[in-house]
């Protein structure tokens, strides 16, 4: 559904000189603090969504992602938290294949959405993203009218036949995503003319048009203002009742506010994944209780 | 312990930020500490300018406690903390409020040291204060020592101390009022001393609370309302 510049661009290498030297004195300060040999915490839980298992992933020579394994619960919300750099964003893009649209990415290891490989050479990476949708940083609506923006994917995927049921669905996408009330009379007006806060929940209204199972939000509020962010929020607490949801975010608050557990990357490995209380009141591992309280990153 | 670092924040205000509510607490501490000190020492020897001073302080405790308080509720404003840095501000506004309270007990015990040097001193009893005042007051610069040092085995010591006391406060309380019994006119200068017993027992409460927030601070774990051998195996999970 969305294509390949709406993403935005993965941080391929080190190329930036900045970047290297935060990534440098992050790595002096946490010499003596080593990553466990294991993600520390609780990574795994019963009856998982989404089962992922020794996750590596490569920029051509480069290693973002060493064997992460994890897993998403049914209707739960997972939060991925980290510094830059870190490999969150990328981990998720693997949930729904989007890094297949860069060439010189590779994914090794066990990704499976209810016993379905997600890296079966057999799997149409369509259809898995109609299982799995996906939510950007920016707002993304297509310039077209509010309508059309969340009709296309039910369209695509002949989810309905008829008009009457193509608007259900939009409307109760939109209802879902908040925004029906704001925009149920001018459903013919463009897209792109909504606020920011509007636009991101209209891309949230598409992406849960086409009933997917899981909702994978790529810092869904950055580009938001407080008000926005927390409509958004509650929204995905709302949302949480139906799909699974996993969420890479830097607002620290607003993984311990939004999540049920929390994932915690550094340097492309999974330190600690923990229910989201415990991480914020007492991490167990130094890294984590360091990137919490705003000691680095 | 060693995860106690309040000083290595990216951000240099919030460093200074939690420096200042420690230094605040550990002199408000002193302060207090002293006012114990103080009024025992009036109690005992019947010092009523000794006992004003203990009362003098209070304002200066006071004043603390709200300063400390304002700058506790800055940080969750401005900065959010989390994990260590969050349960060191919860942590200091419940030592804060105990230390209040301490204050406020060591200034009735020095009031009863004036109505004693006005009255007369009381027959009996002096032993009993010096001994649970001594115990109280190590209990309670133990458990400053603790909250500066992050030592939750410290804390854990002065929750087991506490217990002491109350034990030493039950047996004095029995023997006073048998005296009572046996000789009525002595009763309003034994009630002083009783009254400061009571103060006493509650300090070495307070100082268990203290305690408490301690293994809180440090160890992420809540060890109130319950008895010391099961924070022992709280601890130990």
């Amino acid at each position: 559904m969305e294509t390949a510049q709406q993403l935005d661009k993965p941080s391929l290498g080190n190329n930036d000189a900045a970047k290297d030297k935060a990534i440098n004195e992050r790595d002096a300060m946490t010499q003596d603090t080593p990553y466990p040999d294991q993600t520390v915490g609780k990574p795994f839980v019963d009856n998982p969504k989404m089962r992922l298992r020794d996750v590596e992933v490569f920029y051509a020579d480069n290693q973002a992602i060493h064997g992460v394994s994890l897993d998403i619960g049914k209707n739960e919300v997972v939060s991925l938290i980290g510094p830059s750099g870190c490999g969150k964003s990328t981990f998720l893009r693997c949930l729904n294949r989007m890094n297949d649209t860069i060439d010189i990415c590779r994914v090794k290891g066990d990704l499976h959405l209810e016993g379905q490989d997600l890296y079966d050479p057999k799997l149409d990476v369509v259809e898995l993203r109609a299982r799995v949708g996906m939510v950007f940083q920016k707002p993304n609506p297509f310039p077209k009218s509010i309508y059309d923006n969340v009709a296309y994917g039910p369209r695509i995927h002949g989810l309905a036949n008829k008009k009457y049921d193509l608007d259900e669905i939009v409307e109760n996408s939109l209802r879902k995503a908040g925004l029906w009330d704001e925009v149920k009379d001018r459903l013919h007006a463009s897209g792109t003319g909504l606020s920011g806060g509007q636009q991101q929940r209209l891309c949230i209204a598409r992406t849960i048009a086409v009933s997917p199972e899981v909702v994978l939000m790529d810092e869904p509020c950055s580009a938001l203002d407080p008000i926005a962010t927390a409509k958004i929020e509650e929204l995905i607490s709302e949302l949480s009742e139906s799909y699974t949801i996993a969420i890479v975010t830097h607002s620290m608050q607003q993984a311990a506010r939004v999540s049920h557990r929390t994932a915690y990357f550094h340097l492309g490995r999974l330190v600690e994944m923990n229910d989201t209380e415990t991480v914020f009141t007492k991490p167990e591992h130094d890294l984590t209780e360091a990137y919490i309280t705003g000691r680095f990153g | 312990m060693d995860r106690m670092h309040f000083g290595e924040h990216s951000s240099t205000q919030f460093n200074e930020a939690l420096e200042s509510i420690r230094n605040n607490l550990m002199e408000m501490g002193g302060l207090v500490e002293k006012q114990v000190v103080d009024a025992l020492q009036a109690l005992l020897h019947a010092d009523s300018d000794l006992a004003q001073k203990v009362l003098d302080t209070e304002d200066k405790v006071d004043k603390l406690e709200m300063l400390i308080d304002e700058e506790c509720t800055r940080v969750l404003a401005l900065r959010q903390p989390a994990a260590s840095d969050l349960r060191l501000i919860i942590a200091v506004t419940k030592a804060v409020s105990d230390l209040e309270r301490i204050g406020d007990e060591s200034a009735k015990i020095a009031r009863m040291g004036q109505q004693l040097a006005e009255e007369g001193e009381s027959p009996r009893g002096y032993v009993e204060v010096r001994h649970i005042g001594n115990h109280v007051r190590n209990m309670l610069r133990d458990t400053l020592d603790a909250f500066a040092r992050f030592d939750a085995k410290k804390a854990l010591a002065v929750a087991a101390e506490d217990n002491e006391v109350d034990l030493e406060y039950r047996s004095a309380m029995r023997s006073l009022v048998t005296f009572m019994m046996e000789d009525p006119r002595s009763i309003t200068r034994v009630l002083n001393i009783i009254w400061s017993l009571r103060a006493l027992e509650r300090i070495g409460d307070h100082a268990r609370n203290i305690g408490e927030q301690v293994i809180y601070l440090v160890e992420g774990k809540d060890v109130r309302h319950i008895t010391v051998d099961e924070i022992e195996a709280k601890l130990k999970k």
